[in-house]
């Protein structure tokens, strides 16, 4: 049996999606075998950032109302043949998404997959509470801002109380995955430090995403970074990240924490 | 002719719980109601000046029938304050209001007030009669971080937090706050009109704080205080607050 991951945040823009596909990649370069599933129904993404949008015939809301089957929808990435994604409908309505059949479409790819990535739409509706119903771990995506940090926290509290493993009365594994962080903004004090996030947030660092133009470059072409740039800063972070959620101790380094003594003394000069 | 408002005060309105006394009488009513006469011969009293509540769920009783247990309980002296369990269409204008909702608490034991037949002497000093009636549980322990838009509420007592309290989360008590964190979110403590009630934090950031419906919000919190182990009291119907230790 897979282990279901649900990438979610509540706040939008703060790269769901880009973790999502990247995270996916990732674990699929280990050759394991992952699907990536999209339930932002109505604003899709998934499809472009994964370099599939032309791909896309049947997608989760067809599979849900019986006009496909699952493996009809599912479409293999062209550069990695263990990586699939299920993607969610543009023109339907989210009020398609059934409880019953999202448990069912899970449980299928559960069978079959070693990792099922949910990709989670903002907010905290319906879309957003049938993604993380049924998961077994939680990335939570934060940027270093109060606005961002105050809604992962309310995503937190959703996922102790309205999963199916909450209310199993177990506990949810939850990570924390920081992205777009910005060292030099975090030392001028534009951005909360890591350490308060962690503190406020009291869930355990899964990885620290550098803010890059890698990620925006890698999203235009279509590919996960980690598949367009694996040596880029923010790709090697999501690989730490995915060895991470594979359950690998590894210690996490603050980007820009390493500097020398003499770029700590420009920096403070400049 | 326009009324013309003067007094711009506005009316103070609380929420407040009291604990009454639930009466559910049993068919056959008669045998009932003797057995009530029984327990007020031994207690004389007992219904004097409490609140009851008449709860009649599970009596079927119609219209008529309501009434006259009403006038044989008022010929009694028993002031009912509410009942339970009725149908709307039963209670008329004049009858005591219809209360739903309400929580359940310990029974009640009657201590028979007997006229000293027979007085017992023994090493012991005498039992003093059960006079507090107690809540099943009166404080609420909670080892994890009260996330935004969750809120805690426990009017039966006091509330712990071994955690923080999220900006957006809010903890309201009926006694005193104790909060092992920091306090981002709202606390509200005395909220049933506990005076004496306390707000204690490790970091105080919080959005707003409450004693006994006087509140702060967080622009009318002393800076120097922000980020320290605090605790808030009510003194004068003021709030004040002083650092911990």
């Amino acid at each position: 049996m897979g282990k279901v991951v649900v990438v979610t945040s509540g706040k939008g823009g703060v790269g769901k999606t880009t973790s999502t596909a990247a995270l996916g990649a990732a674990l699929a370069q280990k050759k394991e075998k992952v699907v990536v599933v999209d339930f932002d129904v109505g604003l899709r993404n998934l499809d472009l950032v994964m370099g599939a949008e032309r791909r896309v015939v049947y997608d989760l809301v067809n599979v849900i109302q019986g006009d496909a089957k699952l493996p009809q929808a599912l479409i293999r990435d062209k550069r990695l043949d263990t990586l699939f994604l299920l993607p969610a409908s543009q023109t339907r309505d989210k009020d398609n998404l059934t409880p019953e059949g999202v448990e069912w479409v899970i449980g299928e790819l559960k069978k079959h997959f070693d990792w099922v990535i949910c990709d989670s739409p903002a907010g905290i509706e319906r879309g957003a509470t049938l993604a993380m119903r049924h998961a077994d771990v939680a990335v939570v995506v934060t940027n270093p801002e109060v606005s961002s940090v105050r809604d992962s926290d309310r995503i937190i509290g959703l996922l102790d109380s309205k999963t199916l493993k909450a209310e199993r009365g177990e506990r949810m594994e939850k990570h924390l995955l920081l992205t777009r962080y910005d060292a030099a903004r975090a030392e001028r004090g534009d951005m909360l430090k890591v350490e308060d996030v962690l503190e406020i947030l009291s869930i355990p660092l899964i990885g620290i995403i550098p803010e890059s133009m890698d990620v925006l470059r890698a999203s235009n072409v279509g590919a996960p970074v980690t598949l367009a740039d694996a040596k880029s800063a923010p790709a090697m972070a999501y690989f730490e990240a995915a060895r991470r959620l594979c359950g690998e101790d590894l210690p996490v380094v603050v980007p820009g924490e390493k500097r020398g003594i003499f770029s700590k003394i420009f920096g403070r000069a400049a | 002719m326009t009324k013309v408002l003067t007094d711009s005060r506005s009316i103070r309105i609380k929420g407040r719980s009291f604990l009454a006394v639930v009466l559910s009488p049993e068919q056959p009513l008669d045998q009932w109601l003797e057995r009530l006469d029984d327990l007020a011969a031994r207690s004389a009293g007992f219904f004097l000046s409490r609140p009851v509540v008449l709860d009649v769920a599970e009596l079927k009783l119609d219209k008529a029938g309501l009434k006259s247990l009403l006038a044989e309980l008022v010929s009694r002296n028993v002031a009912i304050m509410g009942i339970e369990g009725a149908r709307p269409s039963m209670i008329e204008p004049g009858m005591p209001p219809a209360l739903k909702g309400g929580k359940a608490a310990s029974d009640i034991e009657v201590e028979p007030v007997s006229l000293a037949t027979t007085v017992e002497v023994s090493e012991e000093p005498a039992k003093a009669p059960v006079t507090e009636i107690r809540s099943v549980v009166q404080s609420l322990m909670i080892s994890e971080p009260v996330r935004s838009g969750q809120s805690v509420i426990f009017p039966e007592g006091d509330v712990t937090i071994v955690g923080s309290v999220a900006s957006g989360a809010e903890v309201i008590a009926g006694g005193s706050i104790h909060i092992y964190g920091a306090l981002r979110g709202r606390a509200m403590a005395g909220s049933l009109g506990n005076a004496s009630a306390r707000i204690f934090c490790k970091k105080l950031e919080a959005e707003l704080l409450a004693i006994d419906g006087v509140y702060k919000v967080a622009e009318d919190i002393d800076p120097k205080l922000r980020g320290q182990a605090v605790q808030l009291w009510l003194e004068n119907d003021t709030i004040k607050a002083d650092k911990l230790n």
